[in-house]
């Protein structure tokens, strides 16, 4: 029992301080400005800190760990990939989309094209991938209480929704941002320290790190089909995916311009570098004293059990507390920023007339009930895929989809309304279909199981040809003030204060 | 009587009229001229953008080749840890920083050229 108290301490801390750090923000979230997006006034240090914080979810912080143990070296890609996506998201979409004044990708396509399908089929695509990263994320707090504690397998999950609704219900956007930022540094503690405790202990035994099981140590050696090309596509799968994440880029609109958005991704790049170094060492250290997790396909626990299985009595008890703590910080903040963007698209989508304000607010925390509702089922049904590869496909179902998307709209002034909806459609079914087959059937081995595991590296290029192809054949339909637009999107600050600001709601 | 005609040199109004209205409303109107102006920072920008992303990409894709490939770099060890655990591991991460900061030097300094021509006007 006395092993217990740590972990439900961690637990119970990081709990209040995500309710006390919202409850801080629900005195100031004054108007709707303040409740969406803070009013755009968040520095890139701040914001930089929160974009970390939501991001860093239960595929970071549990899942790479658990991947490098069974898997070995291939895996170290998950986290390269992670990183660099924030670099292909600077230099591409970054500053145009904040300076697009579009607050959700729904927005930016009607914005950009003037069409109430694209922006009906992109909500859709916003919903599905909310969804498929909300459940691992519920998964994994299951996991975590189940492991730690000895709940319920359906306990963690409900946590995690209740003190989410609670926290996102109340304070809206502001609150979050600063409860993200705290909650990067609250993650990045809860494994440097335990990392640097137990290399100490690993070195203090003169132990070796773990020998050349097979083919653990090297890379194409993880056993699984076809490695150079799951290697390959998903590191175009991360790194092409993570602009079309909706949660991540409903943080970039609380920047105050352009400029400060590219500022911000540059210091996401370096915090993220900095915490990506510590799961790689839990999985190493994992598969030298862990080693059975991986044959009883429960890897993603490595994070939680390893303290305790290198250190015995109350030290390995307090940082075992301590990583359950920084579990449950991934899982709140991922989970958080994924509803409040999930839920704003459902609240603007089901209620586009709602005039007054509260109206307004009371419909948006519906939504947000309906937002984590729905995956916290899907978390239920007993998915027996790891966390981080159930998040790499959200990864994969985003690039196939927003990628082509929001590359062609920026940079393209001949993209129509019909091709994007074509290329929507066809990037939409292809990899949905690749994510549902992966997730239901047991994956296959093979070309075929690969192709679908990994399907990023060939539905992508089909998607940019079809809304080329369609954008082509439709000429006539490139929207007359597309220039207009796009001088919008690409002008630097100094000069956009000049410009009349666009009245889209006629269109 | 004849009506009475005014003769002024060009210029005048020219001189009185230009500076109220900023340079970019002239792309916003979408002259044939603007349209010339947006179409050339949009290039500049979409030569650094793209330029990055595929440098970026071919980094990761090349690593990812080069020690699937180059089977003599398991043998070189630094600290005991075998070169592709510290290429893939760790030394990518300073690379990727290096490469965010240039881009957005790139990208800025475009921006302020393409804000210095339309001060020249």
């Amino acid at each position: 029992m006395g092993a217990q108290v740590w972990p439900a301490a961690g637990v119970v801390l990081v709990t209040v301080v995500t309710l006390a750090a919202g409850s801080l923000g629900l005195r100031r979230a004054r108007t709707t400005g303040d409740f969406y997006v803070a009013s755009r006034a968040v520095t890139p240090r701040w914001n930089a800190a929160a974009v970390s914080g939501e991001y860093l979810s239960a595929a970071s912080f549990l899942g790479i760990a658990g991947l490098v143990l069974t898997y070995g070296f291939d895996m170290l890609w998950y986290p390269v990939g992670y990183t660099a996506g924030y670099l292909v998201l600077l230099a591409l979409v970054a500053a145009p989309l904040r300076r697009s004044g579009a607050y959700t990708l729904p927005d930016f396509a009607q914005l950009r094209l003037g069409s109430v399908a694209v922006r009906r089929t992109a909500s859709l695509l916003v919903v599905l991938i909310g969804w498929l990263y909300l459940v691992p994320q519920l998964q994994g707090a299951s996991l975590t209480l189940s492991a730690q504690v000895g709940a319920p397998r359906w306990a963690g999950g409900l946590l995690v929704c209740a003190v989410v609704l609670v926290a996102v219900a109340a304070g809206g956007m502001r609150s979050i941002t600063f409860a993200q930022a705290v909650q990067y540094w609250i993650k990045l503690t809860a494994l440097l320290v335990p990392a640097a405790v137990l290399t100490a202990v690993w070195r203090a035994r003169g132990d070796r790190l773990p020998a050349a099981s097979g083919g653990w140590l090297h890379p194409l050696g993880s056993g699984l089909d076809h490695p150079l090309y799951a290697t390959l596509s998903l590191i175009i799968a991360i790194c092409l995916g993570t602009m079309g994440l909706p949660h991540v880029l409903v943080r970039f609109y609380t920047n105050p311009d352009g400029r400060d958005t590219r500022r911000t991704a540059l210091i996401v790049i370096g915090l993220l570098s900095v915490f990506y170094q510590l799961p790689t060492l839990f999985g190493v250290f994992g598969h030298r004293y862990l080693p059975e997790l991986a044959s009883r396909r429960s890897a993603d626990a490595t994070v939680l059990l390893l303290p305790e299985r290198m250190l015995s009595g109350l030290p390995g008890q307090v940082l075992g507390g301590l990583v359950t703590a920084g579990a449950f910080a991934a899982f709140l903040s991922t989970a958080s920023g994924l509803t409040v963007s999930v839920a704003g698209v459902l609240s603007q989508d089901l209620s586009p007339t709602a005039r007054h304000r509260h109206e307004r607010i009371r419909r948006f925390r519906a939504s947000a009930v309906a937002a984590v509702g729905v995956p916290y089922l899907l978390s239920l049904s007993g998915l027996r895929i790891s966390v981080a590869a159930t998040v790499g496909l959200a990864f994969a179902l985003a690039a196939c989809t927003f990628c082509p998307l929001l590359v062609l709209g920026i940079w393209w002034r001949g993209l129509t309304d019909v091709g994007a909806l074509a290329g929507l459609t066809t990037g939409g079914l292809l990899a949905g279909a690749a994510v549902l087959t992966t997730l239901l059937l047991s994956p296959r081995g093979g070309w075929p199981g690969a192709l679908l595991a990994q399907p990023a590296a060939w539905i992508v290029p089909l998607t940019f040809g079809v809304m080329i192809l369609g954008s082509l054949a439709t000429r006539s339909r490139v929207p007359g003030d597309v220039g207009r637009v796009l001088l919008r999107l690409h002008a630097p600050e100094a000069m956009s204060r000049d410009l009349p600001s666009l009245d889209r709601s006629a269109r | 009587m004849s009506e009475r005609t005014r003769i002024t040199h060009p210029r005048t109004t020219a001189a009185r009229h230009g500076p109220a209205r900023p340079p970019v409303r002239e792309i916003d109107e979408l002259t044939a001229l603007g349209e010339l102006y947006l179409e050339s920072l949009m290039r500049s920008q979409r030569r650094t953008a793209f330029g990055m992303c595929a440098v970026t990409i071919g980094l990761l894709l090349g690593l990812a080749l080069a020690v699937a490939g180059i089977a003599g770099w398991r043998a070189v060890t630094v600290f005991g840890v075998q070169l592709p655990w510290i290429l893939v591991g760790c030394a990518i991460y300073p690379a990727l920083g290096g490469l965010g900061y240039l881009a957005v030097r790139l990208l800025e300094r475009n921006e302020r050229a393409f804000a210095e021509l339309m001060h020249q006007r």
